[in-house]
């Protein structure tokens, strides 16, 4: 299970838990998983996409993600989930014209929407922990705007914070991660661990920075033990990110109600 | 018309069920599409046809029908979010997200499944992003008879869900069931869902349940005006789209159509941002003469 082939998916793997549990206390606390999900289909096309021309995937990622999320951002204002939802399906629909004109293995097709851990290559490592270092800068900057403007939107505007300017740098950071987390757990599932585990981690305490942590710690668990077990039935790590990110939720609102109505 | 029609067009039997169904699925979606939209729902929505992608792929593993698995799973799926759905708004959001979450786990899991057994490729592109072409005529048949159902519930459930939807208090003030009628609406959302995903996949079938109407509802009209242009809307997406799909085989010497999912929400998704434009153009013009 540690042998050589497997290590770069541990780091990477690792990695990509990290920020997906930072990205994601932030997205739980601003109720904004539609976009969360929206996103990361936005990498998916782009990985179709640099594919079909023949450029490195990663410029396909970034600047897919990146158009994605400033279009999803600039209809915050306005029915917001009209914007998120087309702007979704446009992107994955360009995926599938992508996908469909390159004439793609299905295999590779998978691996774009559900991850593929192990093709995770050495030379990939570094620019994961640089665009990982980035998002992590950007989130600890807006760390105090972001918790402020969730917990009163017009106390924080009126002290001269501009929501829109917030939205915009939160979507882009949420861009940047995501194309980093597509080609490691696919596209549909970057967003498992982005809700599943910091929705629970809020749930056990209140505390905005011990939350952040917790969310951390529980999104990371979580990819180890879908590695392990992946690696233990041979079943996709998808299916173990997704499930095991939905029971640890439910399981920990089952037991925080059960607590709650002893005392 | 040579222009636009390709040789063969219209004597194909495929292309001839594939608008059948298309439209039928169109019309269906986008009437209940206009209450999904006013009811902000787009996420539940689009959460239920992840979820229907899980049941299309589980079925595709047993080897029943997939318009079953559709629409059985997202039926499961709506099932799941009001058992773990709460009151709060943002609750609701994160509820949503963890059944689409654990439904793409196990979507992940079956598609990978069937291209373990079977030598057939291609069932995840077709799952995902369907096949308006691949439509059997008995599939046709149960398409049709759950539309006109879907339509039917609709218009029994249309005055207290509009009220619920508009005002939530004062309709359970008036003694309407709001959860009852919420219930009753999210299961005919899941039933379209399934019966669009054989249409244009799973994964897009929330462009022909929010696109139409939300372009519909821009144009403020009356409900019943608002009704017929959403359909309408949806309507000529799915055929102008088969149109083109079918076209476009010759457009390159490669001979690769596009997909007919893709040309359909590209059509959406223009005929939303012509509806934008139209609307601020006039509000424009209004303030003008003010």
């Amino acid at each position: 299970m540690f042998s050589s082939f497997m290590t770069n998916a541990w780091i990477v793997g690792t990695l990509v838990a990290l920020l997906a549990g930072a990205t994601g206390f932030f997205v739980v606390l601003r109720g904004s998983s539609f976009a969360a999900h929206a996103v990361p289909n936005g990498a998916f096309a782009g990985a179709a996409g640099a594919t079909l021309v023949g450029v490195a995937p990663l410029w396909g990622l970034v600047s897919f993600a990146v158009v994605a999320a400033l279009g999803i951002g600039a209809s915050r204002r306005h029915r917001s989930d009209v914007a998120t939802a087309m702007a979704l399906v446009l992107m994955l629909a360009l995926g599938a014209a992508f996908l469909s004109l390159s004439a793609a293995y299905e295999p590779q097709v998978q691996a774009l929407l559900f991850g593929e851990i192990l093709g995770v290559a050495s030379s990939s490592i570094t620019t994961v922990v640089l665009i990982g270092l980035v998002c992590a800068a950007a989130l600890a900057v807006m760390f105090r705007p972001l918790i402020f403007n969730a917990a009163a939107p017009d106390l924080s505007a009126a002290r001269g914070l501009n929501p829109t300017l917030l939205e915009m740098g939160f979507m882009l950071t949420l861009a940047l991660g995501s194309a980093l987390t597509v080609p490691v757990v696919g596209a549909l599932l970057s967003f498992s661990l982005t809700v599943g585990p910091p929705a629970a981690a809020r749930l056990l305490t209140r505390r905005p920075s011990t939350a952040l942590v917790g969310s951390m710690a529980l999104s990371v668990m979580t990819l180890w033990v879908s590695i392990a077990l992946s690696y233990a039935t041979n079943l996709p790590v998808g299916f173990f990110v997704g499930t095991l990110s939905a029971i640890l939720y439910i399981a920990v609102r089952a037991a925080t109600q059960l607590s709650a109505r002893r005392a | 018309m040579h222009w636009l029609f390709e040789p063969g067009l219209w004597s194909n039997v495929a292309v001839r069920t594939g608008m059948g169904v298309g439209v039928a699925v169109a019309v269906v979606s986008a009437l209940v599409g206009l209450f999904t939209v006013m009811r902000s729902q787009s996420f539940a929505g689009h959460a239920l046809a992840d979820v229907a992608m899980a049941g299309g792929a589980g079925a595709g593993v047993l080897g029943v029908s997939p318009l079953a698995g559709f629409v059985l799973g997202s039926l499961a799926g709506a099932g799941a979010m009001e058992a773990i759905g709460v009151e709060r708004v943002r609750q609701r959001d994160v509820a949503t997200g963890v059944v689409l979450g654990a439904a793409t786990g196990l979507s992940a899991l079956f598609l990978y499944l069937i291209t373990l057994n079977s030598s057939s490729t291609g069932s995840t592109q077709l799952i995902l992003f369907g096949s308006l072409f691949s439509v059997s005529n008995s599939t046709f048949l149960v398409v049709l008879a759950l539309s006109v159902l879907v339509v039917v519930a609709l218009a029994s459930l249309g005055r207290p869900l509009l009220f619920a939807s508009l005002s939530p208090d004062a309709a359970k003030a008036r003694g309407v069931a709001v959860s009852r009628v919420t219930l009753s609406f999210t299961l005919l959302v899941a039933v379209t869902v399934g019966l669009s995903s054989i249409v244009i996949g799973a994964v897009l079938s929330t462009a022909l349940l929010i696109g139409p109407p939300a372009a519909a509802l821009r144009l403020g009209r009356r409900m019943s005006t608002t009704l017929f242009v959403a359909s309408m809307l949806g309507v000529v997406a799915v055929l102008l789209g088969v149109v083109l799909s079918y076209d476009s085989f010759y457009w390159w010497s490669s001979h690769r159509a596009l997909p007919v999912s893709f040309c359909v929400v590209v059509l959406i998704v223009f005929e939303l941002l012509l509806v934008s434009l139209y609307r601020a153009m006039s509000r424009r013009r209004e303030r003008v003469v003010v």
